[in-house]
């Protein structure tokens, strides 16, 4: 395979390629690494690069393969991990300054299976602060461009690992979703992202924002891709009680299946209309008659408590954030500022806390401080977790009706860096659509369904399933992937980008 | 309602982090208008509505009471600020524990 | 130095009302939430994992044997148990608590609402038990370049995480009141209670010196025949049960001091100072610690079923009051031998040791004399001392047989906590069996009546005393190996 075709192949081709021994991991991770070298200057989604030591996990992938051991469908295959996740001794700064220069002395259960599956990381992608933000623009480290137009937000908090995928610097990616940080990037990026059931994917080793939501996922260019690495990375794991004990949904068969005769969708009423881009409806729109081309059945569902899903997740996860980032205090690791001699460790602590915290993340420990103080908690935090069992209560009945619930991932596509840096609750609605299903902590998927007619930029198709029924989410997802396939004529929604002008100054084009 | 610098310090106490005096005038502003448009939740859900903290109804997952590895002291006190004689060394303390 | 007043003065005016905070370390193998060990000691920073010290991504899970001895232990002190509970985090900044909250619970303790009876010189006192509740413990801190190793004027601190996380249950007791003059010794004893019960229940060392158990002792004083409860402050630092019952009763002679003069007692937490006898002030309570409690997300709920809870309340011991009446009948001990036995900690020993044969007085001699001594002078717990109760059994075998005597039964323990060996193998070594060669006794007796020609003739005269000076000096002789009986009737036979 030349450098062309190992960019542009799909992880799957990838794996068997390399089982086949036409091509070795150590050129496929080559490839990309040179690729990360070509472009990552431009869009900024590696925070850390770590071309050593994914070359030499290729080799010793290359041996065993050599050696004739049978391996998984993704041995070989390189992926990029969102700077959240653990890996020992690989710096870890979840995109913080307080965390600088961190080398964790373990591996998070994420990392330790990739690595089990012979999957080669390539390196720490970008990500907003702690995961708080939609646009990574609250890096502690510089923003990631949008691949698809660099003056652009890649979405976030996971727009790192998305603009990774888009740039074709790796064929797979790991990000964490809390409120929508797979989806949101994976529809503004045209890839796709997908949050596996709460409990589905384990969070230990995964640096905490909001415990109750925080869920790892799969993400990549093509449905059958993320499905092959949430069933890698999926699966009871001891050390995170909030693991499920049940096997991992038929994913990988879903996507390979993509058949929805007869399956029966639900628009979710509440998640359209006013404040929604009319490129992002009108797509949305398109989408849903190739799913009814395609068997199923599409129906109007009322989830009438989600409009106040937004503002019980701002309650919740402030709470949450601010006792879990409480430990960042400047005594065991991380930043330490003003420790002169004189200053009390009371002191160093708030002046530790004060620079190694981005304006997000300050402003989010203090409301969570607020929703929690005492003489508040009743009226915030404790009304926050009734609306969250409202929400949870019309995905029930709404799920009694229907197989899965459908909505646009975003109300807009990809804004302007910068764009609304100043207006945190402008930045806030990026997650409107995404996070009733962190509330209820069911499986959803951002699915890319083309390009808005006004800007020629992506949008992305959400299905939500039931708890454990992440299946459906990806029988849905490969369904619309084909039906578009067919429409377009080519394959992926980023091949288009690729083929097009971006291909250019993404170094996708022949020498 | 709205929160006056004066709350917002306090709550910086509380979270410890030091803000200055321009910094509290600057936050408190912003955090009142998060506070005014996520009001609305206290007034949807009554108190026949129970409370969900977790994502799903689990319960009782326990370990075996079996000694595991612990890190080396060499690992634990690698990153740490400041090291005297394998334990962390931090500054005085003022207060007194909970 | 604070103002106190004579306690039977304050007794004239006012009553003690207590509360009592316990905490118990449990003797589980491993932590509360990970794998590593809590064997006490350790180099610094050895028992600790990414989850005891809180590292970005760790997460906790329960160690089951924890929820376990805590039901056993709310089972024991007559609890409710909760059929649904969780975990909640408490949340403040202090660098011995790696994740700056600690993983406790709040309004839904696992076990509640029981209650103990204790007594104090023939009287019962009702301590009702508000919760027993699940928690973590924090590190350890070390103040340096402080005159006194305190907090206050050290330069800095050195912290050692290896008790982070180790198990820790909390035993409060609603306001007990009606206590009389008594409120220092019901303290005292309700300590002595519990400690007794986490040794029957074998979840717990429970030794206060260790810090395995620890109390915060809360004591207010209330006008006699009034309702409303006074302002308490809270001792901590108190780290026996001698020091219990002492720290309640300085508290309440310098309440009573505040509350003469007119003053007003300010809530604060106070710290006992165990060499001046004397509570310090320490934090003001006046406001309240805003800990901003919410449930655990890492954690999910502890739901016992009622099976489970059953079959662990039928495999209680039996209660250590219930137990010490019976034994005292079996063993014929009067309340005062048995008063005796247990401060000393020996009941077990006793126990043991009867089980291996002995009566229950010789097994009582030697746990409560010389083994008693040993202990005391090597500054160890009765049942560290490293003779068995089997070989104090032994021992007394040994004696019964008349193969030692008294004096080199001594020795023999001398040898046996030398670790020479088994109290048969030590006599071997030693040498230290009684001579029971006729020849040689009676050329010792000869010898030693020619040497005390004076205590000779006294006792041929009918002074029987004066034998004891014969009979020691024939012990002499004999390097103690002789059998006194027998050689005082040697030594009577030759003296006609």
């Amino acid at each position: 395979m030349n450098r062309l075709e190992i960019l542009r192949a799909t992880a799957a081709e990838l794996g068997a390629a390399i089982a086949a021994r036409t091509v070795t991991s150590v050129e496929v991770t080559r490839a990309f690494l040179d690729q990360i070298e070509a472009v990552d200057g431009r869009v900024h989604a590696f925070l850390h690069v770590d071309a050593a030591g994914a070359l030499a996990q290729a080799a010793a992938i290359d041996e065993r393969l050599d050696g004739g051991e049978k391996l998984g469908p993704l041995a070989g295959v390189p992926l990029a991990l969102k700077d959240i996740f653990c890996q020992e001794g690989i710096p870890t700064t979840a995109g913080s300054k307080t965390l600088e220069g961190w080398r964790p002395p373990y591996d998070a259960t994420v990392t330790r299976r990739l690595q089990e599956a012979g999957i080669v990381i390539l390196g720490k992608t970008n990500m907003d602060e702690f995961a708080m933000g939609s646009s990574t623009e609250n890096s502690a480290y510089g923003p990631t461009h949008n691949p698809w137009d660099l003056d652009r937000i890649p979405g976030g908090s996971g727009g790192g690992s998305a603009a990774s995928l888009a740039a074709f610097e790796a064929p797979l990616a790991m990000g964490t979703d809390t409120g929508g940080s797979i989806r949101q990037p994976g529809a503004v990026t045209g890839t796709v992202g997908v949050k596996p059931t709460y409990g589905g994917t384990s969070r230990y080793g995964v640096i905490a924002m909001a415990s109750s939501l925080d869920q790892p996922g799969p993400c990549a260019r093509t449905v059958l891709d993320a499905a092959l690495l949430h069933e890698v990375i999926a699966g009871h794991d001891p050390a995170d009680s909030t693991s499920i004990d049940a096997p991992v949904p038929p994913v990988v068969e879903a996507a390979r299946s993509g058949d929805v005769t007869g399956l029966r969708i639900g628009i979710v009423t509440e998640l359209g209309g006013e404040g929604y881009a009319p490129g992002v409806e009108q797509r949305f729109r398109e989408a849903l008659d190739l799913l009814r081309e395609a068997g199923a059945e599409i129906v109007e569902v009322s989830c009438p408590h989600f409009r106040y899903a937004l503002g019980a997740y701002y309650l919740i996860m402030p709470s949450e954030v601010s006792s879990n980032l409480a430990r960042y205090d400047a005594m065991r690791y991380g930043l330490r500022v003003g420790d002169d001699g004189a200053r009390s460790t009371e002191e160093v602590m708030s002046l530790s806390r004060a620079a190694g915290f981005g304006d997000e993340v300050k402003r989010r420990i203090m409301l969570g401080t607020y929703a929690l103080s005492s003489g508040y908690y009743d009226a915030y935090y404790g009304s926050a977790q009734r609306v969250r069992t409202l929400i949870d209560q019309d995905f029930d009945a709404a799920f009694q009706d229907v197989d899965v619930l459908v909505s646009p991932a975003t109300p807009t596509t990809a804004f302007k860096l910068g764009e609304r840096v100043a207006d945190p609750l402008a930045m806030y609605k990026s997650d409107l659509c995404t996070i009733p299903s962190n509330m209820a902590g069911n499986a959803a998927g951002s699915f890319p369904c083309g390009l808005a007619p006004e800007d020629g930029l992506p949008v992305g198709f959400q299905v939500m399933a039931p708890p454990l029924a992440d299946d459906r989410v990806y029988r849905v997802g490969a369904a619309l992937e084909r039906k578009l396939a067919e429409r377009w004529g080519t394959g992926t929604l980023t091949d288009q980008l690729a083929d097009g002008e971006a291909g250019a100054y993404l170094n996708l084009k022949e020498a | 309602m709205a929160l006056s610098p004066t709350d917002v310090a306090r709550l910086a106490g509380l979270a410890r982090i030091h803000l200055t005096a321009e910094e509290l005038e600057r936050m408190a502003p912003q955090l009142d208008v998060i506070l005014d448009a996520v009001a609305e939740v206290s007034q949807v859900a009554t108190h026949d509505v129970p409370p969900m903290s977790h994502a799903l109804p689990l319960t009782n997952v326990f370990r075996a009471d079996e000694v595991r590895p612990s890190l080396s002291a060499e690992a634990v006190l690698a990153a740490a600020p400041d090291v005297e004689e394998n334990r962390f060394r931090v500054p005085r303390i003022l207060g007194e524990g909970a | 130095m604070d103002e106190v007043l004579d306690y039977d003065d304050v007794m004239a005016d006012y009553d003690a009302v207590l509360g009592l905070e316990v905490h118990v370390e449990l003797n589980t193998a491993s932590k509360m939430w990970c794998g590593c060990t809590t064997a006490f000691g350790g180099e610094p920073n050895t028992h600790t994992c990414p989850v005891c010290l809180g590292l970005p991504g760790s997460l906790p899970v329960v160690n089951g044997k924890a929820v376990e001895s805590a039901i056993r232990i709310g089972l024991a002190l007559n609890c409710e148990i909760a059929e649904w509970c969780r975990f909640a985090r408490k949340n403040y900044f202090y660098p011995d608590m790696p994740k700056d909250y600690q993983i406790s619970q709040y309004d839904e303790p696992l076990c509640f609402d029981g209650h103990v009876d204790v007594e104090v010189d023939g009287q019962t006192y009702r301590i009702d038990i508000e919760r027993v509740h699940m928690e973590e413990d924090a590190g350890k801190l070390t103040h340096v370049g402080g005159a006194t190793g305190r907090i206050q004027g050290a330069d800095h601190s050195l912290l050692d995480y290896n008790r982070a996380g180790v198990p820790l249950m909390e035993i409060v007791t609603k306001p007990v009141r009606g206590l009389g003059d008594k409120a220092p010794e019901v303290g005292r004893a309700y300590m002595a209670l519990l400690r007794d019960l986490m040794r029957a229940l074998d979840v717990s060392e429970a030794r206060m010196e260790r810090g395995n158990m620890r109390c915060d002792a809360n004591v207010s004083l209330m006008p006699k025949g009034a309702a409303e409860l006074g302002t308490r402050t809270e001792t901590k630092n108190v780290n026996s049960l001698r020091s219990v019952e002492n720290a309640l009763r300085y508290e309440i002679r310098r309440q009573g001091a505040v509350l003469a003069s007119g003053g007003r007692v300010k809530q604060e937490t106070r710290m006992w100072q165990e060499d001046g006898g004397v509570t310090t002030a320490g934090r003001s309570k006046e406001q309240a610690e805003d800990y901003r409690y919410f449930p655990e997300p890492d954690l999910v709920p502890v739901a016992p079923s009622r099976e489970w809870v059953e079959e662990l309340r039928a495999s209680l011991p039996e209660p250590p009051a219930q137990r010490r009446e019976r034994l005292a009948g079996e063993w014929g001990f009067s309340e005062l031998e048995m008063r005796d036995a247990d401060a000393a900690g020996a009941i077990d020993l006793i126990e043991a040791t009867v089980a291996a044969g002995t009566t229950p007085q010789a097994a009582r001699k030697w746990w409560l004399g010389e083994l008693a001594r040993r202990a005391n002078e090597s500054g160890l717990e009765l049942d560290e001392v490293a003779m068995a109760p089997a070989q104090v059994a032994e021992l007394q075998r040994l004696l019964d047989a008349k193969t030692i005597n008294d004096g080199l039964a001594r020795k023999v323990i001398e040898g046996v906590l030398a670790g020479e060996g088994s109290p048969a193998e030590v006599v071997d070594a030693r040498g230290l069996a009684i001579v029971s060669d006729d020849g040689a006794l009676a050329e010792a007796v000869d010898r030693a009546l020619a040497a005390n020609a004076d205590a000779a003739a006294k006792v041929r005269d009918g002074k029987v005393q004066a034998v004891g000076a014969l009979i020691g000096a024939v012990m002499r002789e004999m390097k103690g190996k002789a059998d006194a009986a027998a050689v005082r009737e040697l030594i009577m036979t030759k003296l006609g």
